[in-house]
């Protein structure tokens, strides 16, 4: 991440970055680690205290020129912004008929497992996806990190950037050429299978791979979705079709969550192919629990397997 | 006028005006000073009793802290430092008061009759809050910066609709003040007139950021322009802030409306156990603001006016160490949830979904068992 934002602001002097504690400090996950130092208090922003006016004024910024990346800290306290990037960002470029741009990226740190307490772990990425005019996109490893996030500063659209915070630590090798990157509006296949496709993306995407890897009688294919809205049909749609059973993996509430529009898609489109429902694993339909009780919220390796079997059931 | 784009702040204006009053009346010294406005008449008993909260406060404090490190809990946000603006205040309080905290105001609770543990069972990850705020008129922690100001408006609506003579404070920091929620709770209180006490404890960090990263006046200013009395006072002097909050909440009990109180303070620690202020502060910071100490300041006023000696020092830090070992045991003991716990709570009443959940993850995990034997 730090990489890729490093990348960007070089490339671009429009480039800014604004959050809270982001200078100095380099964010709570040290994300903008140094940038401040190497490109000035006017281009590495330590924000008052105030999401909306964090929101508000990278519109702003936008419409004079600029290309902000806002972080929110964390994903509970994007709320207080909800108005900015609801009414007002989403919608300019139509309520403009097409004359204003507003390339500004907002990055949210997302889901649990680090136990944290409240208001640390959430998944809000369906409240955006339902909202026309954000293109809203989560990574899942380092190399797509470092890619999507330069991705998504390029783009001339809104974007809501999804990192998922247990995954920071991961290390992984990171390729640099950008010119061979895949789209970052389109989804991957990050383990080729033959008998079930599970669909996650942000955090699960690790853990599908993990479960797909302990799976000793079912040939999993995991696809990382990557790109939420707009959604790449053509990978997914063409896995299930092969695979005739899929599985959608996430760590929001299941109800009225991301992967109910998966699920609707793909039983509308694929319904010859499939074997069986489409089956959902997620969180519950509660508030996040305290952390001690995380564990049996998040979706794990086991949750997963246990979906696959019963997919086969049918 | 010129404006320093790299900082984001405008040079030459306030940052070089007078320092602004604030009322003292006890120097760092430990020495009783007078204020034209302010006064507290406490028996050597009555101060005794402030000294043994704060010394306790601060144990438990301590305690939390290494319960943290040792992996018992998942994060503490430390109130050292601070202890005197809040046992200061919450001793102004009546029970009728209704308090509403952010996150940090363990030495509020303590002086709300809220078990210690009830708090590390929220930074232990067993509950989101352990105690009954009805119970000790003492809200949940709020972690939404600034949120909570509003709740405390509206309760405080809520008593002036009740007639009762009454009021609500709200506890929040230096960096909430730049929230809307919490502007939008100054405009309210002021055109409502609510019985409320802006409680704000200006520690100068909002974890990273210094208060200038916030504002380009002292917080205190900021009530005037929504109608309403400010003042500043020295958050580690529990007399001064005993006697300002006692006449904010008199002021608003009594139908004169909101006052925000800002307590001149310092976070002594990091802003919680995962931050490492070494990044961005420095360390000769801290060290001038450990002469400023509330507690050894209170100490030095008893000691020179000959109200405490040896022996009661020794019995209240004999009583601190006890209710912080008393506490680690206890925490020791919380016991996980039960998995259930996940779907208690959520609505009034049974809700199929929830209840559907719930029956299906419980033979889920059951499932388990079976093998296993
Ligand atoms: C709406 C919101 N945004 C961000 C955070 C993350 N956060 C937690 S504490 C904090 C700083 C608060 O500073 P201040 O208000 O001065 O209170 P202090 O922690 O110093 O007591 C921040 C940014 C949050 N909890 N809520
Ligand atoms: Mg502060």
């Amino acid at each position: 991440m730090n990489e890729g934002l490093r990348k960007a602001m070089e490339n671009d002097p429009k480039v800014l970055i604004m959050g809270e504690d982001v200078g100095k400090l380099g964010g709570v996950f040290r994300v903008t680690d140094g940038l401040q130092k190497d490109f000035g208090e006017a281009r590495v922003i330590d924000t008052p205290l105030a999401e909306s006016g964090i929101v508000g004024t990278a519109i702003g910024l936008a419409l004079r020129g600029y290309r902000p990346v806002c972080e929110i800290q964390f994903d509970g306290f994007v709320f207080p912004a909800f108005n900015q990037i609801t009414t007002q960002l989403a919608k300019m470029r139509m309520r403009s008929l097409g004359t204003l741009e507003l390339p500004v990226v907002i990055r949210i740190p997302c889901g649990g497992g680090i136990g944290a307490v409240e208001h640390h772990s959430e998944s809000p990425e369906a409240y955006f996806t339902h909202t026309g005019g954000l293109r809203v996109v989560a990574c899942s490893n380092p190399s797509d990190a470092y890619t999507m996030i330069q991705q998504a500063i390029e783009c001339p659209d809104p974007v809501i950037f999804f990192e998922p915070k247990r995954r920071y630590w991961d290390k992984a090798p990171v390729d640099r050429d950008l010119s061979k990157a895949v789209p970052f509006d389109r989804a991957v296949v990050a383990r080729p299978g033959e008998d079930v496709t599970v669909l996650a993306y942000g955090p699960m995407v690790k853990t599908s791979l993990e479960a797909a890897q302990a799976d000793e009688n079912h040939s999993i294919e995991v696809v990382d979705v990557r790109s939420l809205n707009p959604l790449d049909e053509e990978t997914i749609l063409e896995s299930v079709r092969r695979t005739g059973r899929c599985v959608v993996v996430h760590e929001a509430p299941v109800f009225n969550g991301y992967g109910a529009e998966l699920a609707a898609r793909i039983t509308e489109k694929c319904f010859y192919h499939l074997e069986a429902p489409v089956l959902r694993v997620g969180g519950f339909s509660t508030p996040y629990p305290p952390s001690r009780l995380e564990d049996h919220y998040l979706p794990d390796l086991d949750r997963v397997l246990d979906a696959v079997d019963r997919t086969f059931a049918w | 006028m010129i404006v320093d784009a790299a900082r984001g702040a405008p040079l030459g204006t306030d940052a070089q005006s007078p320092p602004p009053e604030l009322v003292q009346l006890l120097t760092p010294e430990g020495e009783r000073v007078e204020h034209p406005e302010y006064d507290v008449n406490l028996t050597p008993e009555e101060i005794k009793g402030l000294y043994r909260d704060l010394v306790i406060v601060r144990r438990i404090d301590t305690e939390a802290v290494a319960l943290t490190r040792q992996g018992e809990l998942g994060i503490w946000a430390s109130l050292l430092g601070q202890e005197a603006a809040q046992i200061g205040s919450a001793h102004a309080l009546r029970t009728g008061d209704m308090a509403f905290p952010s996150y940090r105001e363990h030495g509020v609770a303590w002086c709300r009759g809220v078990d210690p543990l009830d708090l590390l069972g929220l930074f232990r990850g067993v509950n989101h809050a352990g105690w009954d705020p009805k119970a000790h008129n003492f809200h949940l922690y709020t972690i939404v910066i600034g949120s909570h100001a509003l709740h405390a408006t509206g309760y405080a609506m809520g008593i002036q609709r009740d007639g009762a003579e009454n009021a609500a404070i709200v506890y929040f920091g230096d960096g909430a003040t730049s929230q809307g929620d919490v502007n939008e709770a100054f405009v309210w209180s002021a055109a409502q007139n609510a019985p409320i006490v802006f409680f704000c404890q200006n520690n100068q960090w909002a974890i990273s950021e210094p208060l200038e990263r916030q504002s380009r006046i002292p917080l205190y200013r900021r009530a005037e322009g929504f109608g309403f009395p400010g003042v500043r006072v020295d958050g580690n002097d529990i007399f001064a802030v005993l006697a300002v909050t006692r006449k904010a909440l008199d002021n608003a009990r009594s139908g004169q409306g909101p006052t925000l109180i800002e307590a001149f303070t310092y976070r002594m620690g990091a802003h919680t156990t995962t931050d490492d202020p070494t990044r961005y502060r420095l360390q000769s910071e801290l060290e001038s603001w450990k002469l400023k100490d509330p507690i050894e300041r209170l100490k030095a006023y008893l000691v020179k006016n000959e109200m405490a000696d040896r022996e009661f020092f020794d019995a209240i830090d004999a009583e601190a160490k006890q209710v912080g070992s008393d506490l680690r045991r206890r925490c020791l003991e919380l016991p996980d949830p039960e998995p259930t716990a996940i779907w208690e709570n959520v609505y009034a009443t049974e809700h199929s979904l929830l209840a559907e959940e719930r029956d299906q993850f419980t033979s889920y995990l059951a499932s388990f068992e079976d093998v296993s034997r």
